[in-house]
């Protein structure tokens, strides 16, 4: 047997430039050259108008309708899982964003169980990925088409939340992110938007649904703070657009009324430019951390005690695993 | 000229007809031409009545805009449920009466409101109690109409049935198909596009043109305003065109005044702008409020008298006769209803029945019998 000391680290004071810091750069360099995949799902009854926001959000054609509502606007039977990719670029950095639209969620007569074909979805993309995981010749990046982010549209009834909202949002906000919107929030004024938006929150706490950031999961009271503030201004209340006016001389996105222009991105007129902060600009990484951390392996387990201890995919033998 | 007043000149036409008052063609007027008159003062002096029901979700601002139509405020001691309190709230049927007077006339308006339709998740049916409910006015008008003290019957049936289409959709959805379709017969719909100030222009056009086709499409009989008399002026017919093509309203509602354009107006004050709810190029409210009181509130009533309700008593008489004729019997002169409390003829009837069937049974037993005997034997 050997004799090991293992010494105190020590804060040194360095004696010179050594160069630590740059390992962010060399890590950023990294992520960039691998690019990056987000997965957002979009669910609402028809017409509330999501692939306009979706485009919106992303200042590009995403959604699978191109601008304007000509084409088919058909209804279909089922709720169907349609997803469409881009790759866009900004700055040097790639995203793979993947639209995943929900056509027929509460547009029939009966909506019992409208959810299922989305919740099943959702857990495919896990199993998906724990198949991959469990490999023994896995991928070095394991393709990830688990749904990050599940925008949530709040018809602006103006009174509250409908039965159909409560009964998605809680089956499904334990299984993924769930950031509820208010969509076409035009149709309020702003005393109206506020009383509303305070009706919705009150009756989310009422039921015991924790959306997008959900409060468990705050890291640290920095976080916390800054969550703090988000929760408390949510559902942010947006309005999209994809048609340019002019307005004082500048150009900006919005809905040209009769009595008016709709400003997208004027915070007076709605929160638009919130919601984007937070999604793209401050969220996106967590969103994808929380979903891998807390949502896919919430997954995981379920799935190992339900095979009583064992390695879920062993039970199945349908390729060779690791253990 | 404005609509209003080219209306108001219709009315004015109806019922002060033009006299001739030459001295020479005194003697062959012989004075009837006043009837019209007549009748106006007798009605003014026995007042109207109206029903109107408004159905659609909740928060489609059904209750704002009939605030808005009538300068009422009807609602004002409502409470708003939440979601969780509506989780078992079938389709209600509340009726508000109130009685307007306005230059001499009284109105006694009833406005039935059907709160809880379309909120579920499973809206199966929904419908349902709203069709029972015309249905229920309609028998009662009915009974009425066959009892023996017919001097102060009570109009209780639905003339008019404003249906709420949300403007957020891409045109007409199943439910609001499956709605318009089991009332179309029993009552006048006349569909309306709901908070109409979050579409553009465009917008608006689009979501008409698809809800037209769609309503043709699907065989849906909404409400049609009667062609205009072909004596009219150009104008008129000109406005009486415009005004059918407009259809669906889209309409705006506001129980708040605002400031526009140096005027207090009834609006709704956004960051971007004021929308006014009698302008309009804002919106067809005014269009709508021309339709329903100032132009069409009688044919409305005449068609539900006239067609829905005659629909209905026939189909009614054809299904009791059709019972009660099974053998031959004799035809009853006097409409007996199934629940009726029942009257010195019904019984004879039913008691005549009763007999008959005793008898038959009576000889269904003793042929059963002679069959059985002869197998034992």
């Amino acid at each position: 047997h050997y004799y090991c000391r293992q010494s105190e680290s020590i804060g040194s004071t360095l004696l010179g430039y050594i160069g630590i810091d740059t390992i962010i750069e060399q890590m950023r360099k990294k992520t960039m050259k691998a690019g990056f995949d987000f997965n957002i799902m979009i669910v609402g009854h028809s017409g509330l108008g999501k692939s306009t926001l979706v485009n919106t959000l992303f200042k590009s054609q995403v959604s699978r309708w191109s601008s304007g509502w000509g084409g088919e606007h058909k209804i279909p039977k089922t709720v169907e899982i349609k997803a469409v990719s881009h790759v866009i670029e900004e700055g040097g950095v790639k995203m793979k964003l993947t639209v995943i639209d929900t056509p027929g969620f509460g547009d029939q007569i009966n909506n019992e169980n409208c959810w299922d074909p989305i919740s099943k979805y959702i857990n495919e993309q896990y199993e998906k990925f724990l198949k991959e995981e469990v490999n023994i010749a896995r991928k070095k990046r394991i393709p990830d088409t688990r749904v990050h982010c599940c925008l949530y549209f709040i018809s602006p009834t103006g009174h509250s939340l409908r039965q159909l909202d409560i009964e998605f949002m809680k089956h499904l906000s334990r299984v993924v992110n769930i950031i509820p919107v208010i969509a076409k929030s035009d149709t309020m004024t702003p005393d109206e938007k506020n009383e509303f938006k305070h009706r919705v929150r009150k009756e989310l706490e009422t039921h015991g649904i924790e959306y997008y950031p959900q409060n468990e999961f705050d890291d640290d009271m920095e976080d916390k703070n800054e969550n703090d503030k988000i929760r408390e201004a949510m559902p942010f209340a947006v309005v999209g657009s994809d048609k340019e006016f002019q307005v004082n001389g500048k150009r900006v996105l919005g809905r040209k009324t009769a009595w008016g222009v709709v400003e997208v991105e004027n915070p007076n007129h709605c929160e638009f430019a919130l919601l984007r902060d937070f999604l793209i600009r401050s969220h996106l990484q967590d969103l994808k951390e929380v979903t891998h951390n807390i949502h896919y392996e919430t997954y995981r387990a379920r799935r190992l005690n339900d095979n009583g201890g064992l390695h879920p995919i062993s039970a199945n033998n349908t390729q060779e695993s690791n253990l | 000229m404005d609509a209003i007043m080219l209306q108001e000149k219709l009315v004015e036409r109806l019922l002060c007809p033009r006299v001739r008052t030459s001295r020479q063609k005194e003697k062959q007027y012989v004075g009837f031409a006043t009837l019209p008159n007549q009748v106006h003062r007798k009605s003014v002096k026995k007042g109207f009545d109206f029903t109107l029901m408004v159905a659609g979700e909740s928060g489609m601002g059904k209750s704002t805009l009939v605030n808005s139509l009538f300068l009422t405020d009807l609602y004002k001691d409502r409470k708003l449920l939440n979601a969780e309190e509506r989780i078992n709230q079938t389709v209600e049927i509340i009726k508000h009466t109130v009685d307007i007077e306005e230059k001499g006339v009284k109105l006694k308006l009833t406005i039935v409101d059907t709160p809880g339709f379309g909120d579920a998740v499973n809206n199966n049916e929904c419908w349902k109690p709203i069709t029972d409910y015309i249905d229920q006015q309609f028998e009662q008008y009915f009974r009425d109409e066959s009892g023996l003290n017919r001097k102060n019957i009570q109009d209780n049936r639905v003339h008019c049935c404003l249906y709420f289409i949300p403007p957020f959709g891409h045109g007409l959805r199943p439910v609001d198909v499956e709605f318009m379709k089991a009332l179309h017969e029993k009552v006048n719909v006349v569909p309306l596009i709901a908070k109409a100030d979050c579409l553009t222009p465009s917008e608006i056009k689009k979501l008409k043109d698809r809800v037209r086709d769609e309503i043709e499409r699907f065989g849906i009989k909404v409400y049609q305003f009667p062609e205009c008399d072909s004596d009219e002026d150009e104008e008129f017919k000109q406005l009486d065109k415009e005004l059918k093509e407009c259809c669906p309203f889209a309409v705006i509602g506001s129980n708040t005044v605002v400031e526009a354009r140096g005027q207090r107006v009834r609006g709704r004050l956004y960051p971007w702008g004021i929308v006014e709810v009698e302008n309009q190029s804002h919106c067809d409210f005014v269009k709508l409020r021309n339709i329903l009181i100032r132009s069409h509130m009688h044919d409305l009533k005449d068609v539900t008298c006239d067609m829905h309700y005659e629909n209905y008593r026939a189909q009614c008489i054809q299904d009791m006769t059709s019972k009660l004729t099974q053998d031959n019997r004799m035809e009853s002169p006097i409409p007996m209803l199934p629940q009726s409390t029942p009257d010195v003829e019904t019984d004879r009837l039913i008691k005549m029945k009763d007999e008959e069937l005793a008898r038959m049974q009576e000889m269904l037993n003793k042929m059963q019998q002679q069959i059985h005997d002869g197998k034992d034997q």
